[in-house]
């Protein structure tokens, strides 16, 4: 079974953001990044399938060349090899112009399993993978917390809202956006860091029409309006703000 | 209707989700706006719900109608909507962004072209430029968002956005029939199933001590407990605690999770996910312990403390414990 998985490097979730001069998006350059979750979670995914299956995981990457990191770290964990669509403008481009370069960039490949995250932790869109399925004319399931490849045919636990599930039965070849949480995830091993030295990166460059497919376009980014007025405690004074807190649990609030 | 609005109703088991009506308000303001007709679509085997829909101020209701409608899949869904939306060509599509809609609206936006502005919280419209404002960075920035291109633009509000009671009412919209195409639909659908009985029940906890990542880990769980312990508090926890298998599943709260309306909910190194905040929204008292002060979950705390948690929650047990006597 021949998997590829869609991973993308995002800011660390514990930056803290700064907006750029151009209020166009965040300041990068004083902030460290790391993989998307969800991405996480389907790279382990496809790692147990290939471990129950056989076959091959590709892992594959649009983004600058510090994206690189996200894929050393993907074959060290036990990816095969890995694809690098270099560039630096293209994920601002809107999940279309992403999904149509990254279908690109994996169409030769013939999966039989395409696995993606859920959403990005940057642009939130929840969009390429269900794009890039349509793209490449795949049947397609979201949020996708089981995978169940023993018989024929796949069959996927999906997520609904409020602790719902559905089971969902489809031919491969066919895209997942994986959920969070779906097993635990591995850490790489040293013998892993040294094999994925001799791993194969290939870098693609995409088409230079393909940043121009704007459809939709982020005007300004701003800090959200605060609607609620929080009685702040402590002024910078964590255990002050504890003793102040428990006093007005008790007066104000009546919790106590 | 050519240069119109047109609005998803979503449903199941013969119940309209609720949101829905958040879309329908959402479309009616934008039409009031903008000068353009809305029209709402309901897929299904017959017309049965449609006319529920009628009694909402819109121009039309459009009950788009094939067998294959009968369950939802994102393959029929998507050939059914396609068709709609191109005998209709309307300005804006839109919808409330359910986890049915993440599954195949971005798949019928594909088809012309193009992605969903999805997630929304807001629209404006600004000298003519419709605006639309969405959350990125999981809820911590806003982003302002224009399209361009042809229309129609796809777009989808987040659930609380717009206010269901707020969609206007009206006498009898029409009807319609339109009987559309489906082509193969790839993946077959079972019933929808709860999981068994979950062993724990927090709706109905009076206080909630909650934690997200910002606890680091396992072990450190425990002080967390003994201020629950302090409080007469269940404990509960953000997606990526259950996740990790540090918690069970039974405790997380959120869209995933339960939902809860305690008198007081502490939350401890959560940041303020919207999937979580639809768990917790409704507590009388809410209190945010975190080291970010941009940190989305102060927006909706009655108190916060901008500081480190492992310095608080010692403090705050032992406080707690003194005044309880
Ligand atoms: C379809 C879908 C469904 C989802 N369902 C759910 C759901 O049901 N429930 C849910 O919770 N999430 C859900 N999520 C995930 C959600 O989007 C967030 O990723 C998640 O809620 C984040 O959890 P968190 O706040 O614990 O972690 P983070 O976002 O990483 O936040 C950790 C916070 O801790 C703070 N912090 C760190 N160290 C300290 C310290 N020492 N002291 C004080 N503060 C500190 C940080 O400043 C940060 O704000 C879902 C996501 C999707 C896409
Ligand atoms: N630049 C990218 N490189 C690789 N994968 C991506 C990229 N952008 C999005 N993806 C994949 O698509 C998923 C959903 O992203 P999004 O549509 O932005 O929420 C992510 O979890 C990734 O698996």
């Amino acid at each position: 079974m021949k998997i590829i998985v869609l991973m993308k490097q995002v800011a660390n979730k514990d930056a803290i953001l700064r907006i750029n001069r151009e209020e166009n998006w965040i300041e990068e350059g004083d902030i460290s990044f790391e993989v998307n979750e969800s991405d996480g979670y389907a790279l382990e995914e496809a790692l147990q399938l290939k471990e129950k299956k056989g076959g091959e995981v590709v892992v594959c990457t649009m983004g600058p060349q510090r994206a690189k990191s996200v894929i050393k770290d993907a074959l060290a964990r036990g990816a095969d090899r890995a694809i690098h669509v270099v560039t630096d403008e293209l994920p601002h481009a809107g999940p279309f112009a992403a999904a149509k370069v990254l279908a690109e960039a994996v169409r030769a490949e013939q999966a039989d399993l395409i696995l993606t995250g859920l959403q990005s932790d940057d642009y939130g869109y929840g969009q390429t993978g269900v794009i890039l399925a349509e793209l490449l004319g795949l049947p397609h399931a979201t949020i996708v917390i089981e995978v169940d490849a023993t018989g024929e045919q796949l069959r996927v636990k999906r997520e609904l809202e409020s602790g719902w599930y559905q089971w969902y039965t489809m031919q491969t070849p066919a895209l997942l956006t994986i959920q969070s949480g779906i097993s635990q995830i591995r850490y790489a091993t040293l013998k892993g860091i040294m094999a994925a030295k001799k791993k194969e990166i290939k870098e693609v460059q995409p088409e230079a029409s393909a940043a121009v497919e704007q459809f939709q376009r982020i005007t300004k980014v701003y800090f959200p309006l605060k609607t609620k007025q929080t009685q702040f405690l402590g002024d910078g004074d964590a255990k002050a703000g504890a003793v102040q807190l428990a006093e007005k649990l008790r007066t104000e609030a009546r919790v106590i | 209707m050519s240069d119109g609005i047109l609005v998803f109703i979503e449903h199941r088991e013969g119940v309209i989700n609720k949101t829905s009506f958040e879309a329908v308000a959402a479309a009616q303001q934008l039409s009031a706006a903008l000068g353009l007709d809305v029209s709402a679509v309901v897929l299904g085997t017959d017309a049965g719900l449609a006319g529920e829909v009628a009694g909402y101020k819109v121009g039309k209701v459009i009950s788009a109608e094939n067998p294959k409608l009968a369950a939802y899949t994102p393959d029929s869904y998507t050939d059914a909507m396609e068709q709609v939306v191109r005998s209709l060509a309307p300005r804006f599509v839109i919808f409330s962004h359910t986890y049915l809609v993440r599954d195949y609206a971005p798949k019928l936006a594909a088809r012309f072209g193009k992605g969903l502005i999805g997630d929304c919280i807001r629209v404006k419209t600004e000298g003519g430029t419709v605006v639309f404002s969405r959350r990125i960075f999981l809820g911590k920035i806003d982003a302002d968002v224009v399209t361009e291109g042809e229309p129609p633009v796809f777009v989808s509000f987040q659930s609380g956005a717009y206010r269901g009671e707020q969609a206007e009412k009206a006498n009898g919209a029409p009807v319609e029939s339109m009987a559309v195409e489906v082509g193969e639909v790839r993946m077959q659908p079972e019933a929808p199933f709860q999981e068994m009985k979950q062993a724990v029940d927090l709706s109905k906890a009076e206080v909630i001590v909650a934690i997200g990542r910002g606890i680091k880990s396992q072990e450190n769980i425990a002080l967390a407990e003994k201020l629950a312990e302090a409080l007469g508090a269940d404990i509960a926890a953000s997606r990526p605690i259950c996740d990790a298998g540090w918690l069970p599943i039974d405790r997380q709260i959120g869209s995933s999770g339960q939902t809860v309306a305690p008198k007081l909910y502490i939350a401890l190194g959560i940041s303020g996910a919207i999937q979580h905040l639809v768990g917790m929204k409704n507590a009388s008292t809410i209190v945010a312990v975190n080291k970010d002060p941009e940190a989305p979950i102060f927006d909706i705390a009655d108190y916060g403390i901008v500081g480190d948690l492992f310095e608080v929650v010692p403090v705050l047990t032992e406080e707690v414990k003194k005044l309880k006597g």
